[in-house]
């Protein structure tokens, strides 16, 4: 096999435990070391894959551009930053007209507020305009891999769970909620489009 | 039956092709072993399987351990496993060294598989589109393909059994979350046999060539367990992005730069999902049937489960 190191799953995580996932960490001391985020349900997630609705993009960079995009899931907003070094990203979010839906690809990073709080946002590889289908996709696969780190939490020898315990606690129980408002919400969307096409028929 | 006629019975399956004894053979030199001289039956085990291994003459790798899985062709994903398998000879192939009796092709209806007959193994030829029972293979792999070796102590028989040999297609899906470099719109190298992509201009072998323009696109599929890289040729890049040859060369003319034709086609797949079937290569699916997933998923499964936590 080829020494090309393998490149890093994109999990599927929801913006509210996106947010809460204030602990990063490395895996060696190489400078190199891919930099991880802890996920609350017990993952390390070096990238992230998320699909939302793109309600504001603002840029707030001084000197020069640096946008900032707010990308709406079921459950909360990420906060997605670009700049002159993710140039593609950045000009994504210049072009893009809100709202839209939209898929982004990106690396979790952590900074310090003033008043002491840390921030989770967004490091994006790309961002792209995507349809309503795959937006929907995308929450009913998240709410599955949520669940199946919900359903390992408590697993013997479950690494990331145990560090995720020691960091944030043992109580998960927000994000199962979260889930499941997540899947009711478009469960009951759905019913109503089609119980209103219904009524357009009759 | 006790332990020691259940190991006796055992020890006489793995050398029943090798060795002429019976299982009351096997069972008294266990026995003795066992209550006469107090050797734990493990131990008196592997004493037995020895002095068989000896009388036949073979390594204890031979013996292929206890009795081999039967597996098919897909399910081969491990060298040096000891396994039999039921293959119809699909294509027979010139040997190139005068080790070999013959190599080929064998098939099921999984998919196909590189077989090689060693010269000194002195087994039957098999001959092409015949189905046959081979016993005690070993799987071996070379840069992510693999391959079963027949040897000395394989069986060969042939039987009548007629199927399709399958294709060997893989079937991924996940998001197209990256489209890497080298995609879009490339040349490359128009030397004979050699179609290597060139780096500005070069190739790795030629050197300075004239290059001749392709599509390709080299993606990643990830479904949030696994990514899956995916190499879209010419035809299956100009059905994923609806850009063809043509079209591409013109639009890189008109830009003066043929990145816009990768950067365009990311604008227009990253983010989606996809399903795409293929034969693998290495770390690579070759797609050759790409299906954009944008049926409407059904949470009720997965609402289900939720509730049940």
């Amino acid at each position: 096999m080829s020494n090309a190191p393998t490149r890093e799953v994109a999990r599927r995580v929801f913006a509210d435990e996106f947010n809460d996932a204030e602990f990063t960490f490395k895996e060696s001391d190489d400078e190199r070391a891919p930099l991880y985020a802890l996920l609350p349900t017990g993952e390390r997630a070096n990238r992230v894959f998320v699909v939302g609705t793109l309600t504001e993009t603002e840029d707030i960079g001084e000197d020069s551009e640096y946008w900032r995009g707010r990308v709406v899931d079921p459950t909360d907003t990420f906060f997605v930053y670009a700049g002159q070094y993710q140039p593609e990203a950045a000009s994504a979010l210049r072009d893009a007209e809100t709202p839209t839906y939209v898929a982004v690809v990106g690396k979790p990073r952590t900074f310090e507020t003033d008043d002491g709080s840390v921030n989770v946002s967004l490091r994006p590889e790309s961002i792209t305009t995507v349809d309503e289908a795959t937006r929907d996709r995308w929450v009913v696969e998240t709410a599955e891999r949520t669940l199946e780190r919900l359903d390992a939490f408590d697993d013997e020898g479950n690494e990331y769970a145990e560090r995720a315990k020691a960091e944030y606690g043992e109580d998960v129980s927000a994000y199962r909620r979260a889930v499941l408002d997540a899947l009711e919400d478009f469960d009951v969307q759905k019913t109503t489009e089609s119980s209103s096409a219904a009524h357009q028929n009759s | 039956m006790s332990d020691l006629s259940d190991t006796a019975a055992e020890i006489h399956d793995e050398f029943s092709e090798h060795v002429d004894a019976t299982v009351d053979d096997v069972e008294a030199r266990l026995e003795k072993l066992v209550t006469e001289y107090k050797v734990p039956l493990a131990e008196a085990r592997r004493s037995v399987e020895n002095h068989y291994l000896d009388e036949a003459g073979l390594d204890r790798d031979e013996l292929g351990g206890r009795g081999n899985d039967t597996v098919q062709v897909e399910d081969v994903d491990e060298p040096e496993q000891w396994v039999d398998l039921t293959a119809k000879v699909v294509e027979l192939w010139e040997p190139r060294s005068d080790s070999v009796g013959q190599v080929g092709l064998l098939g099921d209806p999984t998919g196909t598989i590189k077989f090689t007959k060693w010269a000194k193994s002195d087994l039957a030829n098999l001959e092409e589109g015949k189905t046959y029972r081979l016993g005690n293979v070993v799987t071996d792999e070379y840069q992510g393909r693999y391959s079963v070796k027949l040897n000395k102590t394989t069986s060969i028989e042939e039987v009548d059994e007629e199927f399709d040999v399958g294709d060997n297609e893989d079937e991924v899906e996940g998001a197209l979350v990256d489209i890497q470099s080298g995609s879009g719109l490339i040349k490359r190298c128009p030397e004979e046999d050699c179609t290597r992509v060139l780096q500005n201009g070069r190739c790795s072998e030629h050197g300075e060539v004239e290059g001749e323009f392709d599509l390709r696109i080299k993606g990643v599929l990830d479904d949030g367990r696994d990514v899956h890289e995916v190499i879209f040729d010419e035809d299956a890049t100009e059905a994923l992005t609806g850009i063809g040859l043509e079209e591409a060369k013109q639009m890189a003319k008109d830009a003066l730069d043929t990145t816009v034709v990768a950067d365009e086609m990311r604008e227009t797949v990253l983010g989606n999902y996809y399903r795409v079937t293929g034969p693998t290569f290495g770390r690579y699916v070759l797609a050759n049937d790409t299906e954009k997933l944008d049926d409407a998923p059904d949470p009720e499964a997965v609402l289900i489960k939720a509730r049940s936590i």
